[in-house]
């Protein structure tokens, strides 16, 4: 029955490690500013320039054109 | 024609209308704007949210001093192998549009390599190649865009401020060991009687005590620490009977299970950690992009231009400035120093300093003290003081800078408190006493039993969450206070003393009335047409009020620095200005107003008295606090307008004019002797009398624009529901009473069982975390209630706050 020290072994190492996840991701400042990265998740990636492409295409457009020079 | 909106900001389309692109505009700067997001591929800004622009400021020179390396070291956070990494404050973020057109700022220019908003405290970092980029052309950048940056002294003394995270870390560790200790301590609450059970009963156990160590020594030392502070000054706040709590419940759970009596109290101690911290991150959370403690610091700018003897210009580091060092002051810069006026006329605005709205010329030799705005054109100045020395700044030598209020103040919890721990060490004597009679070897465990069921946790959440929860309320109404005990505070009150200039008169618009010969259609016209070349602030709102159909060529135009314009058509002349330039001589009732005076071919024809207009329900606003409190009036100005404040304000408010920031000062800590005082200003002049009353609220116009040391920053929209908020905090003070009943009575029937000796470690378990969950909900769903009281009366749902 002393499969229960390896119960709570595990059981106890994987709270710890997400205890370990929670103070990492404080110290990174990531609980600072809590509403911006809310904001932030609703844009498009793609920006469009004055003829209505999108830059995405765009930049690809340009880095073809450098490789082949 | 009318109601049209530009597409850039939503300005009121007026005189300067231009229409591009098919497009709206009020202003050259806007479609200046609207071009470079366009022609960028930001045209996306105007998707996100409609007119959320910001019109441009010319900045011109402004920013010159960004040129000198060492400023530009001081300021950036990084700057190694050409790149350099800034914070810099921009208080016109406002919006999404904001968001993301400032995180692509890549595409404006190819050299920033990362933008990042902090939203909440209205911040961007930006990273920077610094080879071929500098500091002062993405300043001018973000201006041109109209996202001027605030760079003002305070950012230069700015040490690496040390982001203090201690609370959220506790806050883990105890949420953590709670949730462990629950499932750790669930077996016995059941209380089987199994073999395995009983063979594994020490290694849950232990297990338990290890979790809880860190919360007892880490998580809960603030605690701790509080009550042996407390008790050091002889004060019995609530930290002492919670700290109490916390060791008695430690030391029993331990020794319960050495000597192998029960399962000790690990859960509830963990969860009353769990459930006292909570409250205090709640209660902790403020405005991050206001600041509540600026001085003159963040209102004067960081160099100053110097006139080098070789005749050169230099910008140096203000604090650089030497006494006999001549400095160049253009148009809207600050004077930095007291100082002697050399060249140039100068009309200098005092009202950050004397609270006095009107510009004061003044001529060479004469000595210009530092704080004032030179209005109009170019002056050169000798220092006679250093920047600390000088006469506004030797303000904050004042001890009342260095007070904290807070900690003189006795909470309501506090005094609660005192009799609290009075009450609870008496019942635990006398049970104990009578068990010691009884049956002595319970005595120790009903003496243990009734400090740990007596904690006061839910005490001490209800003034938090009540608190904390009317602070948010209050944000979302434009009343931004500092902390939660400014509430308390408030309650107190019974005297308020408000600044007059920028408090109750509004800078947006003056009355202005015509006393004189009615000027001729001609005249009129002429008038306007003078006016609308001058850039005076005087001439610009007049240009506004005056009605005339056409606008008329001038043959010859001039104006006159400080003095006033002339204007010529057709051998027709017409003068504005001061009455001295007019020709027209000082009379005697003059000189407490501001008065633009016209000649017409040097004939006086009469004047344009410039009345501040009050805002819109002062006079109730008197009226309704004037019922409970004592009011007055402590102004900087000249008592020119003391009849018509005795036409507005009731009878018995008390007014005193002319007074300077020392005096203002002074005034409240005489009246302080009896009552508790509320100082309501805008400027540096009211900073002292701000520091020193009880609860010091600043009225600012545009809340992201400065306002001095203060406890309180209120929208002056929010102007005339100031009796509102004095209202409701004495009714959050009731709500806090309330709950402090409701809490009592979860004590008498805890403390019911640990009497007789009948507390197990499962009552003790749902009861406390039972009474915590139920103030907690009670208190949030009256302040709701009084929220929405708010939210009635002016008719209007708050459906969109950012807090």
């Amino acid at each position: 029955m002393s499969v229960i020290y390896v119960l709570l072994a595990i059981s106890i190492t994987v709270a710890l490690v997400f205890f370990a996840a929670f103070v990492l991701s404080v110290k990174k400042g990531q609980y600072d500013d809590a509403y911006t990265p809310s904001v932030r998740m609703l844009f498009e990636d793609e920006l469009l320039d004055a003829s209505g492409t999108s830059t995405t295409e765009q930049k690809e457009i340009t880095q073809t054109k450098r490789t082949n020079q | 024609m009318t109601n049209m909106t530009c597409y850039h900001c939503g300005d009121d389309c007026g005189r300067d209308h231009v229409h591009f692109d098919d497009k709206d505009f009020c202003c050259h700067g806007c479609k200046t704007v609207y071009e470079i997001f366009t022609s960028n591929g930001l045209s996306n800004f105007y998707e996100i949210e409609t007119k959320a622009g910001i019109s441009p400021k010319e900045v011109r020179s402004k920013y010159d001093f960004l040129d000198n390396q060492e400023i530009v070291d001081k300021l950036t956070e990084f700057n190694e192998e050409g790149v350099q990494v800034i914070n810099l404050s921009i208080p016109s973020i406002h919006c999404s549009s904001c968001i993301w057109v400032l995180e692509n700022l890549n595409k404006l220019h190819p050299s920033i390599s990362n933008s990042q908003v902090d939203f909440p405290k209205k911040t961007l970092r930006v990273t920077y190649s610094s080879t071929d980029f500098s500091l002062k052309g993405l300043v001018l950048m973000l201006s041109s865009i109209g996202y001027e940056p605030y760079i003002s002294l305070d950012e230069y003394d700015k040490k690496d401020k040390k982001i203090d995270r201690s609370l959220i870390y506790k806050l883990g560790v105890a949420g953590f060991a709670f949730g462990n200790v629950m499932l750790l301590s669930f077996p016995e609450y059941f209380e089987v009687e199994e073999f395995w059970l009983e063979q594994y009963k020490p290694v849950f156990r232990w297990l338990m005590f290890a979790f809880s160590l860190p919360v007892v020594f880490y998580a809960s030392q603030d605690y701790f620490k509080a009550a042996f502070k407390g008790l050091k000054s002889k004060l019995l706040n609530i930290d002492v009977p919670i700290a109490l709590g916390i060791l008695t419940l430690f030391l029993r759970s331990t020794a319960d299970i050495a000597f192998d009596l029960g399962s000790g109290f690990f859960d509830s101690l963990t969860g009353l950690v769990f459930f006292l911290l909570l409250g205090k991150f709640f209660q902790q959370r403020t405005y991050a992009f206001l600041s509540f403690e600026r001085d003159y610091k963040s209102y004067f700018p960081i160099a100053v231009t110097r006139l080098n003897p070789d005749k050169s210009e230099e910008n140096i580091q203000i604090y650089k400035v030497k006494v006999g060092d001549r400095l160049l002051i253009r148009s809207n810069e600050i004077i930095p120093v007291d100082c002697v006026l050399i060249k140039g006329s100068a009309e200098i605005d005092y009202s950050f300093v004397t609270g006095e709205s009107q510009a004061v010329f003044k001529e060479n030799g004469e000595k210009l003290y530092a704080g004032g705005k030179q209005l109009s054109g170019l002056l050169v100045v000798e220092v006679l003081k250093s920047v600390s020395q000088s006469y506004l700044t030797q303000l904050w030598g004042n001890l009342v800078f260095s007070k904290d209020k807070a900690s003189t103040f006795r909470t309501l919890t506090d005094s609660i408190g005192k009799r609290f721990t009075a009450g609870v060490l008496t019942i635990a004597t006398i049970s104990t006493l009578f068990w010691l009679f009884y049956e002595p070897s319970m005595a120790l465990n009903v003496f243990t039993a009734v400090l740990i069921i007596a904690c006061p946790c839910a005490i001490a959440l209800a003034a938090p969450f009540t608190l904390g929860n009317m602070l948010r309320i209050f944000g979302r109404h434009k009343l931004y206070l500092k902390n939660t005990n400014v509430i308390e505070r408030l309650a107190k009150i019974d005297t308020a003393i408000f600044d007059k200039t920028g408090t109750l008169t509004t800078t947006k618009k003056d009355t202005i009335i015509y006393e004189g010969v009615e000027l001729t259609p001609e005249e009129t016209i002429l008038l306007k047409t003078t006016l609308r070349a001058s850039n005076h602030p005087l001439s610009r709102s007049l240009y506004d009020i005056l009605k005339a159909n056409e606008i008329a060529t001038l043959d010859e135009f001039e104006e006159h620095t400080g003095k006033g314009v002339v204007g010529k058509l057709d051998s027709h002349t017409i003068k504005a200005g001061s009455s001295v330039y007019v020709g027209e001589g000082v009379s005697g009732d003059s000189i407490a107003e501001t008065a633009v005076y016209i000649s017409s071919n040097d004939a006086f024809k009469g004047r344009f008295v410039f009345k501040n207009s009050y805002r819109e329900g002062v006079s109730n606003i008197f009226k309704a606090l004037g019922k409970s409190m004592q009011i007055g009036i402590l102004s900087g100005d000249n008592d020119g307008e003391r009849k018509q404040l005795q036409e507005l304000l009731p009878v018995r408010t008390q007014m005193h004019f002319n007074q300077k920031p020392e005096d203002k000062l002074n005034h409240i800590q005489r009246l302080q002797r009896e009552h508790k005082v509320m100082m309501v200003g805008d400027g540096l002049n009211d900073a002292g009398a701000l520091a020193q009353s009880d609860v010091g609220i600043a009225v600012s116009e545009d809340i992201n624009v400065f306002s001095p040391a203060c406890d309180g920053i209120l929208d002056a929209s929010q102007f005339d529901d100031l009796p509102l908020f004095m209202e409701l905090s004495r009714k959050s003070i009731q709500v806090i009473k309330m709950s402090f009943v409701l809490s009592l009575c979860y004590n008498v029937v805890g403390i019911y069982f640990a009497v007789t000796g009948q507390l197990q470690p499962v009552i003790a378990a749902i009861l406390m975390p039972l009474s915590s969950i139920s103030i907690v909900l009670f208190t949030t769903l009256m302040t709701n209630a009084l929220g929405r009281k708010i939210s009635m009366k002016k008719g209007t749902i708050d459906s969109f706050s950012t807090s």
